[in-house]
């Protein structure tokens, strides 16, 4: 129980027209239960691809997975994904969508214990009034915790977050990183996030999983964040261990492991 | 109940023509319609011109005369092979409808499958690929010979011809549902039933339809072939037999007819697809 989920040595290559591209090489990872962990690094060295092997949605060519001492046999409703876009269906209303993720995990329920479970999950984000919305109909950021709703209507163990955040405006961002803080700590579920925004790793992490660059990525260092929680935005701006971890994050992406292209 | 519920707050659709710029609208609606006025004026002046240089063509004048006595009694029927002009393009609309329906009803959930399942995919084109560019007119002495009847036959040439747009587009619909969806499904653990009802079909919906108009529209143009040479009552044999009585405004006639039986097809089935289109957010 000590670890809830484990990468050994794990390696993903895809093949390609110019044959064999090696995306990720040797990662090693252990996440305790009810840890929140981001994995950061620059675009293109593989952290979705971390992300999707967790999620199940791909299967490494080298290495074990284990999900709560078991392997990774494909996706699973044990382990909720937040999408990068959303991807909420845009045919049905926002209620609609969270009762599809419900229905298809609470199978046994009566249809009034699936709908409550639905409504408390859009609850919990704070859009019980746009429930027969459809995604068209509300803002990005109403989308995304639409998105997170979903997700945890599942009431999964683990809730996996792929740069949930990264396509908002910096205030709705800010207020839904508040949001996310707030329900980890009612849920007590396990996460991973990708992200490729400090500030945001810092802010919400236990620790911090830095990758080196692709081809062949893997973690450069693993930074832990032993700020006390809960965790304020505005306390933390002044805050010196804070702004530490910050600077030794930014000097691992710009220093050690700066991006070639980037420049 | 519900009666007063809605009389309480305006309905929606009050409520969208009320906000509408009605301004804007009609000054559309006048360019459209001076559009169609030229349109129609250059159609009868070239008309004109040729029936003034040909020996007994008519011209808009002589057809209109015929077309008001036409249309005065569209539904008399004295026998089978003396009926108005609207029931043989009902009879023809009817054929349309049966051979269409039929081959919505396997050609969409074949796209389905040929979409879905790459091997299904690779089974199938070869054959698709084949009898697609043949005539559909070429499938009726094969008609003829299994059903031996006119009816039939002309319904079997309508479902073949009609069957492929679908079949295609519902498959290029299914294989281009973004990957985000399928993931989504993958996530939520969704069953393949579940998979098709909740995400490919609606996700498909819009390439269906698009199917579904192409079809109508093929099989409208192919019916008025088929039935010239089948007989029967249909618009198709009506213009046939009108030829061979050598009434040419007749034929002239039941071009318009067929024109603007056509157009409403196509339009209606416009304004359902346009129902069913989800916009991407």
């Amino acid at each position: 129980m000590e670890s809830y989920v484990k990468l050994e040595n794990i390696g993903m290559a895809f093949a390609t027209k110019n044959g064999q591209f090696v995306a990720l090489n040797n990662i090693n990872l252990s996440i305790k239960a009810g840890e929140f962990i981001s994995v950061i690094g620059h675009s293109g060295c593989g952290k979705s691809t971390v992300m999707n092997l967790i999620a199940g949605l791909l299967k490494p060519t080298d290495g074990v997975l284990l999900v709560g001492g078991r392997e990774i046999n494909g996706p699973g409703p044990d382990r909720a994904v937040v999408f990068q876009n959303h991807s909420l269906l845009p045919w049905l209303t926002c209620f609609e969508n969270v009762l599809l993720a419900v229905q298809s995990v609470f199978k046994t329920e009566t249809p009034q214990q699936q709908q409550t479970r639905a409504q408390d999950a859009l609850a919990l984000v704070g859009l019980s009034h746009a429930a027969d919305k459809t995604p068209k109909e509300i803002s990005g950021g109403m989308k995304q915790r639409v998105g997170i709703a979903r997700a945890l209507a599942m009431e999964p163990k683990f809730l996996l977050l792929d740069e949930p955040f990264g396509a908002l405006d910096a205030l709705t961002r800010a207020h839904l990183q508040d949001e996310l803080m707030d329900i980890m700590r009612k849920t007590k579920c396990t996460a991973l996030m990708v992200t490729h925004d400090v500030d945001e790793a810092v802010l919400l992490s236990d620790r911090i999983v830095m990758m080196t660059n692709g081809p062949a990525a893997t973690i450069g260092e693993i930074l832990d964040v032993n700020l006390p929680r809960p965790r304020a935005r505005l306390d933390l701006a002044e805050n010196a261990d804070y702004n530490h971890l910050r600077t030794e994050v930014l000097k691992f992406l710009h220093q050690r492991h700066a991006h070639k292209q980037a420049a | 109940m519900e009666m007063t519920q809605t009389s309480k707050t305006a309905p929606d659709w009050i409520r969208k023509l009320t906000s509408l710029d009605w301004s804007a609208i009609s000054a559309e609606w006048i360019k459209k319609l001076f559009g169609l006025i030229v349109s129609f004026a250059i159609l009868l002046t070239i008309w004109t011109f040729i029936a003034s240089i040909t020996a007994d063509f008519p011209g808009p004048g002589t057809t209109w005369d015929e077309a008001k006595a036409l249309l005065a009694d569209p539904f008399y029927a004295v026998g089978p092979n003396d009926m108005g002009i609207g029931w043989n393009v009902l009879y023809s609309l009817k054929r349309v409808g049966i051979g269409f329906g039929l081959a919505a009803l396997i050609g969409i959930p074949m796209g389905f499958i040929i979409g879905r399942f790459t091997t299904m995919s690779r089974i199938a084109n070869p054959i698709i690929n084949l009898l697609r560019p043949v005539s559909p007119l070429a499938w009726l002495p094969l008609g003829l010979y299994v059903f031996k009847a006119a009816d039939p036959s002309a319904i079997w040439v309508i479902f073949i011809c009609s069957i492929w747009p679908m079949i295609l587009n519902t498959a290029e619909g299914v294989r281009n549902v973004p990957k985000d969806y399928l993931n989504v499904a993958r996530v939520l653990n969704l069953s393949e039933w579940q998979i098709a009802t909740k995400i490919l079909f609606p996700a498909t919906l819009p390439n269906i339809l698009t199917g579904v108009k192409l079809a109508v529209g093929t099989a409208w143009l192919v019916i008025v072939a088929a039935e010239m040479l089948t007989g029967g009552v249909g618009i198709g044999f009506w213009l046939w037999d009108e030829w061979n009585n050598l009434k040419i405004e007749s034929i002239i006639i039941a071009i318009f007819i067929i024109g603007i039986v056509g157009l409403l097809l196509e339009q209606a089935l416009m304004l359902i697809a346009s129902k069913f289109a989800y916009e991407k957010d």
